[in-house]
Order: structure tokens, then C-alpha cells, then sequence
């Protein structure tokens, strides 16, 4: 099995984008191996409580789909032209048996597609556990909260039956301390592609992230930590491009190819919501308490993003996104959502009317995951980029 | 029973229940238009998970987005209305009902009588198997920033059944979110002798809405379950259901119905009655509503009548014996929205339509998926695949929309439907000979 103590920066690179491109799932497989306890949970975007699955000695893997590396041969049979990409590389992986080592699938509530998505893979996937989870979209502790906590304790139980492993507080208290840890070092990489841009590209920090969706969290903890070790030490000279936020890609993932563009155009990514899940929570949670469950039922109804699949009628998206083109000095807005995402592209006239209101310069466009021609958009954001730097 | 008037050349025939519930859309949008004077407040709402009873319970007056944009739909007004949402920003992929909605809402508000439509003073936001309701009302809210807004948050039955929790995490928003609103606003109290007295008369009418799609299992069906079905609907997915005239409606249209049996008679369309019944189909998803009559007159042309359809439960499941409940009411109204149909899941989604296909005999079972709305349509190809293998049954697909008239290709409809009849023909022969559906489909 793999080291994941690079030598080098480029070395880190190079393993994350292998991790990123093996859609055998070689990682979790050999993971598995170990225990007999162990077990393969896969989830869809955007988030999902990890730390009760690790308290389980279980996996969470986060399946975003498998953007230009699959052909979609029987995926496009399931869903119409009109729905978006994402599924239909779901369910290939699921029907070439990529996904045979995974004991069950959670598919958290963020759009219609998704949710159905879990009743296919019920009708197909039937000897696997497969689950909807569905959030609480009340937040009053007495309401949603107590709603949410049933839910993950109906999780909890159907997980342990799986193998047999009980959670204990102390194994929960433990996850929560680990996924601190997590939150925390990946902030610390994104400060340092905030702060210096052309030292971790865009390209780089996705692929590092993205390795958080696979890696066992105690490895993933060691690996970021010598990532940003390693970056630390990496001298580049900054270019003349400008800073820009990208918005609405949080469920079905860019092509590298494409974020690689929005930079090779003149745009330096400083912020985006493209694993979202993984930095949920930008606090660190109690891990120490008597009722670790009540900390992440908590978290959640208190501590959630401003994200299009929690609900909130107080512009609070807006408010949001306004203040991380401030606090990342940004000097624009991409909005670059899937086609066909309902929750992107519904809420993108209002923030893109935030923006206008606040004069924060911006465009959009949509893509697929397996989008092949960049041509057009890399004309777009090239034209963005030197319409910011001619008149601002 | 029935009355008869000529239009050209073209007998447009009206039965009772049809006058009356014109009669009742009347009376309804007239209430609307005179809020001013009356003082009522009006609730903008959606029909999956409604909660018309408890509206009433306060003396208040629904309104339903969906059922404008269909309306607009229906009178062509939606082109205008979608594309001037999307010169707001709205992306072409988005629901067309909610970029109609909102093109409606900014070239007036104008309701289908003509009248503007009242600004909402609730928006009461159901959020029952349709994520996309929560997105909508979020941009209703912006637009309309003095309506005061409740949600209720409706889990799916992502295990194929009602869980406890979901129940008690619904009278919980009831109580604690919903109807502090409507006190509020209402000023009124809530009482709940007031609203099981509504439940009680929703429960007649649930009655007897499916004594009229059960009368589907007679042979010529005298009902479309589709097209006319989306008026046997109208009262009860809407503004009526809880009231004594919806009761009134619906006891006229089994008169109707029961009139159309005695005399062999077929469901009745824009162009008079079905003489021939050819084919008995099942059909999954909304029908389009900017080509209405053109969309049906393809299937009755060819004598297609549909018996059953998934649509026709949008509003509220009632085949499997749920009724709306005077005792503990707002148990009954959780049980009632966790019930409707896309908040289903797949596996039960189909276990519906088979059931739909047995019990009214359909010799088809057709998909009209509809490109706007991912909660009926993603999944229905597998839905699809999954009956043609359970019943050996012909499938048929096609596509349409529900407002948009840009989604409405005649010819690929017409074309995929001959080749689908054509299929039925050839099932009907070999049914003559081999009676190849076994008696425990037909059962």
C-alpha cells in the first residue's frame, strides 16, 4: 500500500491525482483488507456527518462521479438528456462494478436527482445498504433538531449492523476530534492558496482536497499536513492575473481541464465551493462532551454554510458569497454551475443581483463533468480578466 | 344531464360537475379579487402537501402557483412569462413553472380570469417531494418581501413507509412554525374542531374521487384518468378540498360518471364523447399544458383512453385507503403529505402504477417525461424498464413540458406514439390468440 509522506510537492500532486483518477477504488479496497469490521461506505455531494461512519471503523468515500475518465455506455439508459451528468456516471461505476467492495451508499437531500438516484440504486443495488438521508430544513433544536437526531440514529443503527460495531461516545468524541483536525489543516492549505495563489494552483488544491474524500482520516491528516510542509518552502513568482470566487459547482465536479482554463485565462481561483462537505463547519466542534451525537446534530442546524441545499429566506447566500469576495479580495465572481443543477441555478439570479447591488463584477456559464472543449470558456474568462484589470 | 351547445361545426359538450366546478373557480377567483374589501389574507401554497383545511380553518384564501403557470400554460401566456424570467437570469434548465411563476408575478400578476391576482400575505411553503418548491419560494420571497413565510419541511419516504419521527417532526412544525403564522396574520385562533369538521368533508370527497377513478375498470372506461382526469383533480387538489361544495362536485361527478356507464358511454373530450375505446393505457407524469387539446386529441384520435395515472395523485394518494381524519387532525394532515406521490419512493412509485395497470386492465403503459421537473422524471426510464419487465407489457416513452412551448415537438410526439400504438395492435392480436396476459396480471 501506498506511503502518503511525499517526498516532494510535485510527488504530493502526482498522488492525489492518482487517487483522483482510479475509479477502481484501489485505496478503499485495500483499506477494507485490513479488518474484517471494516466497511465501504459511499456518499453523493455535499455532506454527510463522516465522523459517525469512522466511529463505525467504516470508510467514507465520497463518490463525485467520474467526470471525463468513464465513458457513460449504460448511464445515459437511467436518465434523460435534460438531467444532469453526475448519476449517469454514478450509476455506470455502479454497473461495471467499481462500487462492488462498497457495503452501502448514502445520498444526502440536496435535489431531486440525487434523491431518485437513491431509489435507483435501491432497485439495483439491493444487497447493499442504501440510504436517503434526509436533513432537517427546520433549524429550531426542539423541531429539526430532534427530527435530525433520529435520523442519525436510525443511521447509526442500520450502519452497525453492518459489522457489528457499536458506537460509543468515546469513538464518536474521537471522529469529531479527527475531523477537527481535518477542518483545521485544510483551511491552512486554503490560506495558503488565498494568500499565495501561485504557489498552490487551483488545479493542485483540488486534487489535494479531493484526496480528503477517500483518504482514511488519520492518513489524509498526515498527508495535508506534509502538503502544506511542503508548499511552505516553494518559491514561484505571482503573475498578473486576477483574483476571482467560483460559485455553484458544489455537487457534479468541473473537469481539471476546466478549472485549469479559468486559470490559464487569467484567474487565480481563491475561493469556490467545489467539496463543500468537506469543510462544512469552519469551527471546531466539542470533543469532549457526554453527547457527541447532539454536537454534530447541533453543528448542524447551527453551524451550516450558506449552501443551496439548506434552506433560508434571508438573503443569507448573498451575504455570503459578498463576504468571501471580500475577506479573499477577490475581484470578481464566476458563477459556473452544472447544467440542468436546480439548486445552483435557481439561486444564481439572486447572487448574481447581490453582486450587481454590491458592484462586484461577474459572469456565468454551465458544464458537465465531461466536458471536452474549453474554447469558449476560456475566451469568457480571459475577457473577464482583462475587463477587471483595464477598469478597475 | 347533459347540456349541448354548437360551436361551428364542433359539438362542445358541458356535463354538471363541469358547470359546477367553473362555478366554484369563479366564486373562488372573485373572493381573490376582493380581498381589499373583504379583508381576507391569502395564502400562496403548492398542491403537493397542501394544506387547504387548515387555510380555511382561518378563514383565509389559498392560491397556487402551479396551477397559475399552468393556467398560463393552457392560455399561452407562458412563452412571455418564461422568457422574461430568463432575461432576469434564469437559466434555460430550470422548472418552467417557477420561471412562468415569476414572469407572471412581473408583468402583473394577472390570474386566469383576468383579475390581478392578490399579493400573498403567507407564503406557505410545503416542501413535500419536490426540492425544487423550497428554491422557489426562496425566490417568491424576495420577490414579494412583506409576505410573511412558513415552512414545512416534508421528509421523503426514502424507506417506502411512513416513519413515526416524520410524523411527529411535522405536527412539531405544524405547532410550533405553521400555525403560530396564520394566528398571526389571520388574526384568528386555532380550532381544532374547526378543522377536523373540514377533514371530515375532505374525507367524503376523497371518497368519492375514487369511486370516479375506480369506475376506470369498466370496459369502455367512462373516465380518462389523464386528461379529463386533471379536471376530476381540480376541486380537490386545490381551493375546495375541506369544503361542502367540493362534496357537491364530486357527487356530481359520479352522477356524471354513473350516466356515462348506463349508456356505455366513453370519456367525454373536447370533441364529444369516446366512441371506440381502443387502447387502455397507464401513463406516468404531468401532461403538457401549452398544447393541451392538441396533446390529448393524438390519443383519443386513435381511441386512447387512459385509466389510470400517476399524475392524477400528485395531490394526494388515496387508492390505498388514506383519508383525511377529524380524529387527531394534524396527524392526519403529516400522514396525508408524507403520502403524496413524488414523495415516494421509486420502488413505491411503481408498485402504484402496477397496481394501476392491473386493477383498470391497461393494455400500455406510457411515460411523459417532462423536462422541467426532475422529481417526477429522473428515474422514470428505469420505472419504465422495471413494469415492462414485471407485467410483459408495451412501454411507450415521450417528451414534452409542462409550460414551456419550446419542449413541445408535435411530430416526435405523433411519431413515437404511432410506432406505440402500432406495439398495442400487435399485443392486441396476440392477445385475441394466446391470451398472453395471464389471469393474475388481469387479476
Amino acid at each position: 500500500m501506498e506511503t502518503w509522506m511525499p517526498e516532494t510537492y510535485d510527488d504530493a500532486i502526482t498522488q492525489s491525482r492518482a487517487l483522483f483518477e482510479d475509479l477502481t477504488y484501489t485505496y478503499p479496497r485495500e483499506w477494507k483488507a485490513k479488518a474484517d469490521t471494516r466497511r465501504l461506505i459511499g456518499y453523493l455531494p455535499i455532506y454527510i456527518p463522516r465522523e459517525i461512519i469512522h466511529a463505525l471503523d467504516m470508510l467514507p468515500v465520497g463518490l463525485f462521479g467520474a467526470g471525463d475518465r468513464l465513458p457513460v455506455v449504460r448511464g445515459d439508459a437511467f436518465f434523460q438528456s435534460y438531467i444532469c451528468h453526475l448519476p449517469r456516471t454514478v450509476i455506470e461505476l455502479a454497473l461495471n462494478g467499481n462500487l462492488d467492495d462498497f457495503d452501502g451508499f448514502i445520498f444526502p437531500s440536496i435535489c431531486d436527482v440525487i434523491r431518485n438516484l437513491s431509489g435507483i440504486f435501491r432497485m439495483k443495488m439491493g444487497d447493499r445498504y442504501v440510504r436517503y438521508l434526509d436533513f432537517p430544513q427546520n433549524f429550531n433544536p426542539e423541531v429539526g433538531g430532534t427530527y435530525y437526531r433520529s435520523e442519525l440514529e436510525r443511521l447509526i443503527d442500520d450502519l452497525s449492523k453492518l459489522n457489528g460495531v457499536v458506537l460509543t461516545n468515546s469513538a464518536l468524541n474521537k471522529a469529531i476530534h479527527l475531523y477537527n483536525r481535518n477542518r483545521n489543516l485544510l483551511q491552512r492549505l486554503d490560506s495558503i492558496r488565498v494568500d499565495r495563489p501561485h504557489v498552490v494552483s487551483a488545479t493542485d488544491f483540488y486534487l489535494i482536497r479531493r484526496a480528503g474524500q477517500i483518504l482514511e482520516v488519520e492518513e489524509c491528516n498526515r498527508f495535508w499536513q506534509r502538503v502544506i510542509d511542503l508548499a511552505d518552502s516553494i518559491v514561484r513568482e505571482p503573475e498578473d492575473k486576477i483574483r476571482v470566487v467560483v460559485s455553484g459547482s458544489f455537487c457534479e465536479q468541473p473537469p481539471l481541464g476546466l478549472i485549469k482554463t479559468i486559470e490559464n485565462a487569467g484567474c487565480y481561483i481563491v475561493e469556490d465551493d467545489f467539496q463543500l462537505g468537506l469543510n462544512w463547519f469552519r469551527h471546531e466542534l466539542p470533543a469532549d462532551t457526554d453527547d457527541p451525537l447532539g454536537v454534530l446534530v447541533d453543528a448542524y442546524l447551527n453551524h451550516s454554510p450558506a449552501s443551496s441545499a439548506v434552506y433560508t429566506t434571508e438573503e443569507a447566500r448573498g451575504k455570503a458569497l459578498l463576504s468571501q469576495v471580500q475577506e479573499q479580495k477577490a475581484d470578481g465572481v464566476i458563477f459556473c454551475a452544472p447544467s440542468f443543477c436546480d439548486p445552483a441555478l435557481l439561486d444564481r439570479p439572486a447572487l448574481e443581483q447581490s453582486m450587481d447591488q454590491n458592484h462586484i463584477k461577474h459572469f456565468s456559464f454551465q458544464y458537465h463533468e465531461n466536458l471536452g472543449q474549453f474554447h469558449v470558456i476560456k475566451e469568457q474568462a480571459g475577457t473577464f480578466a482583462d475587463m477587471v484589470k483595464l477598469w478597475e | 344531464m347533459n347540456q349541448q351547445k354548437q360551436a361551428g361545426t364542433i359539438k362542445i359538450q358541458k356535463e354538471n360537475s363541469m358547470l359546477k366546478q367553473k362555478q366554484m373557480l369563479a366564486e373562488h377567483f372573485m373572493a381573490l379579487s376582493q380581498v381589499r374589501e373583504t379583508g381576507k389574507k391569502v395564502v400562496y401554497t403548492f398542491v403537493p402537501g397542501n394544506l387547504t383545511e387548515l387555510i380555511y380553518t382561518f378563514d383565509m384564501l389559498p392560491v397556487y402557483p402551479e396551477i397559475n403557470a399552468l393556467q398560463s400554460g393552457m392560455r399561452k401566456k407562458s412563452h412571455d412569462y418564461i422568457r422574461e424570467a430568463e432575461d432576469l437570469g434564469y437559466s434555460e434548465d430550470v422548472c418552467s413553472y417557477v420561471k412562468c411563476d415569476i414572469g407572471m408575478m412581473l408583468q402583473g400578476n394577472i390570474g386566469p380570469t383576468g383579475q390581478k391576482l392578490p399579493d400573498p400575505d403567507i407564503l406557505l411553503l410545503s416542501y413535500t417531494g419536490c426540492f425544487v418548491f423550497m428554491k422557489w419560494f426562496e425566490n417568491l420571497k424576495q420577490l414579494y418581501p412583506n409576505a410573511e413565510i412558513a415552512m414545512l419541511h416534508i421528509p421523503y419516504q426514502e424507506a417506502g413507509r411512513i416513519e413515526p419521527d416524520a410524523v411527529n417532526y411535522i405536527k412539531k412544525q405544524l405547532l410550533s412554525e405553521v400555525i403560530p403564522v396564520f394566528e398571526k396574520v389571520s388574526g384568528t385562533s386555532f380550532e381544532e374542531k374547526v378543522l377536523a369538521k373540514k377533514m371530515d368533508l375532505s374525507a367524503q370527497a376523497e371518497d368519492l374521487l375514487i369511486e370516479v377513478f375506480d369506475s376506470a375498470q369498466q370496459k369502455p372506461s367512462p373516465i380518462d384518468a389523464y386528461f379529463g382526469g386533471v379536471y376530476y383533480i381540480g376541486p380537490i387538489f386545490t381551493a375546495f378540498r375541506g369544503s361542502e361544495s367540493c362534496v357537491d362536485y364530486y357527487r356530481e361527478l359520479v352522477k356524471d360518471v354513473d350516466y356515462r356507464i348506463q349508456n356505455k358511454l366513453g370519456p367525454l373530450t373536447p370533441d364529444g364523447y369516446l366512441e371506440q375505446e381502443q387502447y387502455r393505457l397507464v401513463v406516468e407524469g404531468p401532461p403538457n399544458w401549452t398544447h393541451f387539446r392538441n396533446f390529448w386529441k393524438i390519443f383519443y384520435d386513435q381511441g386512447a383512453v387512459f385509466v389510470g395515472s400517476s399524475y392524477t395523485r400528485v395531490g394526494g394518494v388515496y387508492d390505498d385507503g388514506f383519508r383525511h381524519s377529524p380524529d387527531d387532525p394534524l396527524r392526519s394532515l403529516a400522514e396525508y403529505c408524507l403520502g403524496c406521490y413524488t414523495n415516494r419512493n421509486l420502488p413505491q412509485r411503481i408498485d402504484l402504477l402496477e397496481r394501476f395497470i392491473r386493477r383498470y386492465h391497461a393494455d400500455g403503459f406510457l411515460v411523459n417525461s417532462i423536462k422541467s421537473c426532475n422529481s417526477f422524471s429522473a428515474g422514470q426510464l428505469v420505472m419504465m424498464r422495471d413494469l415492462e419487465e414485471r407485467l410483459q407489457i408495451p412501454v411507450g416513452f415521450i417528451e414534452t413540458d409542462l409550460v414551456d412551448p419550446r419542449y413541445y415537438s408535435y411530430s416526435n410526439i405523433k411519431n413515437r406514439l404511432d410506432s406505440f400504438f402500432q406495439m398495442l395492435d400487435q399485443r392486441h392480436t396476440v392477445r385475441v390468440t394466446d391470451d398472453w396476459l395471464s389471469d393474475d396480471v388481469l387479476a
